[in-house]
């Protein structure tokens, strides 16, 4: 995120939300968001769902299935033609607008509501609304990302926000909620094939440079593989050896059925994981992990916070994970010696300009947000606010791109996915209290498409796309509107991806979750 | 900001203008005791507990509903301020069940703290009791409505924090009583079981079933932590007993949600004593898994990893990180995938 979450209650005028289920997904910030709205901030919801903020909008918009950037492209065509854009913003703060007007200038409201299903009048109405709030915040989340054209997708929400001048002060930006506890500090922490700590590039040779002498070791100069290629290269061979910590490919990335052949094709796969789960059935080796409550640590939220993890029993597998890591170096003869997560973080940020200024001890009271580059600085809880990373903000004329695969005769429906408010991925499964309650799939289907097929809500569907076909029950509803299927992907039983999309987005290699066509039949 | 003078006990305080006579009494370090109010809610002033004497006004004053006055003179412990509150507090048990020996709340719960202090021990009055059924039916939250005092700190957080509505006050007099709509149990609203209302509660009206039996709440460890489940970076109490995890309450002081939480962070934390989760390392022999020990585990492990990179070369491993793990582990995991193993094949959910 650019800005912080508690902007919302204290500085938002406005909400604007695309592609995110806030009060299921990170239902923190849904209160906040309602809270807001209820003391008099708008509320405007872009979902083709009838997700529970629809309920209390001042405007939902049921856009269809990946048409985010015409309609984003529509809105920017309104607020150029009606003169509302922040014309100081754009000139002392961006650059390449051209490009971004004559690419606009085709997203007519009359073009963008046949593509999106909204009508002229909302299209006008909310542009206007967005342009003229002094303090708006945008927030998206995988709605946005899980597309082929994903990158597009937050490139035209940038547009949007730079158009407008809704960067770099309080209650504005564009903020991505993020998924998991740590999914931004996996990220800041150099899990990624292409950065060390801190966004340092590893073809960078000064970076490279740096971590070499910290580390003692010469470093590989070329870019690794994104997950998706890491399968592709296990299933032609090229990889051959893997080792997964924390995570279940096998029922949470899309396109099952090449996870599995790939690890099948492994010649060792060590897997480090709290339970025996479909990936680690997989492995030659399984190291069982500790949780959350058995280590110190930290992790780093959406908005860039960094929070103590504080250890509250012992580790049930009688060690934690950063001491199991350490011991496998050893053996490899390469030891690393830290007496505790501490340790680390410290060795961390003084590689890590973006994080050198904290440390546990500054972390005590209510965590900190980075950028911090020195002990002396606060923190930072907005971004962008007098200049961009780069300079000036870069526009971009973004044209529509339609999913790559949308329902035929042969696949009628259109599948989405996502979280329910209950499960956490395919932790939750093992929390008796809530598996009590929410034990199964129950996929939502448009009341009109249950008629015509004859199903209830409980009865069981079979799905089948090009890559296969599952079982699930489901719920009629009219939170999806009519041609649509939607699915969580919590339940082993009911494994969504095994029958999503191949589709990805080319840059960040992101599965296109959000659609896919299927067939539908009572099971 | 315009500040105002008043005296409190008799000394001289300075807040300023639409501090609450509560807020402006406990900065001079006067302690008012309340059972509706509390921060981050909206006042009412239902209870009456909170009442003071405040020179020339016709009754006392609900000090968490009153804003401080210029030259206001509030006497916070005065006899008559006393004798009211005993009076409330005699009301209060006159119809709550007196069963503190075994009630989960005890040693948390604010109307037993009260009525030591102020010396009650039994009610004044007799008369008619309630007797409604214990609400169990869901896994997480039991509803003793016979313990309820009608504060509705319940009703508000529900309201005001989640934004959910689930609950409010029905009936009337005597049979007042909060109740989700048709005064169905929460299994059949729509209730999204925060637990926000549990929270708040001041008795054992509403207690975690996760809890229940598990420990008396003052053996409870608890160790400020953040939540393992979204992106939104909440912090909650881990709640320990004997080396175990017994349950999360909330922790006022976190940064970014306050008191609240959701049905995971709140409820799901119970995975980690999940009976199968993985004690010991397993090897795959002829397709099973045999409990090996760490040391044999490993072994083969740097046995293997090694064989695999002198054979094919660094880039034949690839690791994936994890975005549930913690910053520390994740940092390890980048570092021996580039430094021990020789490539940049590391990568984590972030993408899928």
């Amino acid at each position: 995120m650019t800005n912080s979450i508690n902007e919302i209650t204290t500085d938002a005028q406005l909400m604007l939300l695309i592609g995110t289920n806030t009060t299921e997904a990170h239902p923190v910030i849904g209160y906040k968001m309602r809270q807001a709205k209820r003391n008099g901030a708008k509320l405007i919801v872009v979902d083709p769902r009838r997700i529970d903020l629809a309920e209390e909008a001042d405007y939902w918009l049921r856009i269809k299935s990946g048409t985010d950037i015409p309609f984003l492209n529509g809105l920017m065509h309104i607020i150029l033609k009606e003169g509302l854009h922040d014309k100081n913003f754009v000139e002392t703060r961006c650059e390449n607008f051209e490009a971004l007007e004559s690419t606009v200038k085709n997203y007519t409201p009359d073009y963008v509501s046949k593509l999106t299903g909204i009508s002229e009048e909302d299209l006008y109405a909310v542009a206007r609304l967005y342009a003229t709030t002094d303090r708006a915040m945008i927030f998206y989340t995988l709605g946005i990302t899980e597309h082929i054209c994903g990158t597009q997708n937050v490139m035209s929400i940038a547009n949007l926000a730079m158009l407008t001048g809704h960067l770099g002060r309080p209650g504005t930006g564009v903020n991505p909620i993020r998924g998991q506890n740590n999914v931004q500090g996996a990220c800041d922490m150099g899990a990624l094939p292409n950065v060390f700590s801190g966004y340092q590039p590893v073809i960078n040779e000064e970076a490279r440079k740096k971590f070499e002498k910290a580390w003692g070791v010469s470093l590989p100069d070329k870019v690794g593989l994104m997950i998706p290629q890491m399968f592709d290269a296990a299933n032609s061979g090229e990889v051959k050896a893997m080792y997964i910590l924390g995570e279940n490919p096998v029922l949470t990335d899309p396109n099952s059925n090449h996870i599995r052949k790939g690890l099948d094709k492994l010649e060792f796969l060590v897997v480090q994981e709290l339970f025996l789960t479909e990936t680690a059935e997989y492995a030659d080796v399984i190291l069982p992990a500790a949780s959350f409550a058995e280590t110190n640590g930290t992790f780093t939220s959406t908005e860039r916070r960094v929070q103590r993890v504080r250890k509250a029993i012992e580790p049930v597998p009688g060690q934690t994970n950063w001491q199991t890591i350490m011991a496998m170096s050893a053996k490899m003869g390469y030891p690393m010696e830290y007496n505790s997560p501490e340790e680390i973080w410290n060795e961390m940020a003084s590689l890590s300009p973006a994080m050198a200024g904290i440390n546990y001890e500054r972390l005590e009271a209510k965590g900190m947000q980075w950028p911090c580059p020195s002990l002396d600085h606060p923190g930072t809880p907005c971004l962008h606010g007098t200049s961009f990373s780069r300079g000036k903000g870069l526009f971009q004329g973004i044209d529509h791109i339609p999913p790559q695969e949308m329902p035929d005769e042969e696949y009628p429906f259109l599948l989405n996915t996502g979280r329910i408010l209950q499960h956490y991925n395919v932790t939750t499964p093992y929390s008796t209290g809530i598996q009590s309650m929410w034990s199964e799939e129950y996929s939502e289907f448009n009341p009109a498409d249950a008629a015509k097929l004859g199903v209830e809500t409980g009865d069981k569907i079979k799905v089948t796309s090009r890559r296969g076909s599952i079982t699930a029950r489901i719920k009629v509803t009219d939170r999806v509107p009519p041609g649509m299927l939607w699915m969580s992907f919590h339940y082993a039983e009911s494994p969504t991806n095994a029958i999503t999309s191949e589709g990805l987005d080319p840059i960040t290699k992101t599965g296109e979750y959000k659609v896919c066509a299927v067939r539908i039949e009572k099971a | 900001m315009e500040m105002v003078k008043l005296t409190i006990n008799g000394k001289e305080v300075e807040v300023p203008a639409g501090t609450t006579i509560l807020n402006a009494a406990e900065q001079a370090g006067f302690s008012i005791p309340r059972l509706c109010y509390m921060e981050g809610l909206s006042s009412v002033g239902a209870c009456r507990l909170c009442v003071v004497e405040v020179k020339g006004a016709r009754a006392l004053v609900a000090s968490c509903a009153a804003a401080v006055a210029p030259g206001m003179e509030v006497q916070t412990h005065s006899p008559s301020v006393m004798e009211a509150r005993r009076m409330i507090l005699d009301l209060l048990i006159a119809n709550h069940p007196l069963d503190c020996l075994t009630c989960e709340k005890s040693g948390e719960c604010s109307l037993a703290e009260y009525c030591y202090e102020y010396g009650v021990k039994e009610s004044t009055f007799k008369g008619e009791k309630h007797n409604y059924p214990i609400e169990t039916s869901n896994p997480f939250i039991v509803r003793d409505m016979n313990k309820c005092i009608l504060c509705g700190k319940c009703v508000r957080a529900c309201s005001e924090i989640t934004g959910q509505d689930t609950i409010d006050f029905a009936y009337r007099g005597f049979n007042s009583k909060v109740i989700p709509f048709y005064d169905e149990e929460l299994v059949e609203s729509n209730c999204v079981f925060c637990g926000q209302c549990v929270s708040v509660c001041p008795t054992g009206a509403l207690t975690e079933k996760q809890m229940a039996g598990k420990g008396r709440r003052w053996e409870l460890t608890k160790v400020k932590t953040t939540c393992p489940f979204c992106g939104t970076g909440c912090n909650f109490d881990l709640c320990v007993k004997d080396g175990k995890l017994i349950g999360v309450a909330s922790n006022p002081s976190a940064p970014v949600n306050g008191r609240a939480l959701c049905i995971k962070g709140r409820f799901g934390w119970d995975f980690v004593n999940n009976e199968k989760r993985l004690t010991t390392p397993l090897i795959k022999k002829e397709g099973k898994f045999e409990e090996a020990s760490w040391d044999e585990a490993l072994t083969l492990i740097a046995n293997s990893l090694k064989e695999i990179k002198n054979k094919y070369g660094p880039n034949s491993f690839a690791a994936l990180s994890s975005a549930r793990c913690t910053n520390e582990e994740n940092y390890l995991v980048q570092k021996f995938t580039r430094a021990v193993m020789g490539t940049n094949n590391v990568d984590h959910c972030a993408r899928t």
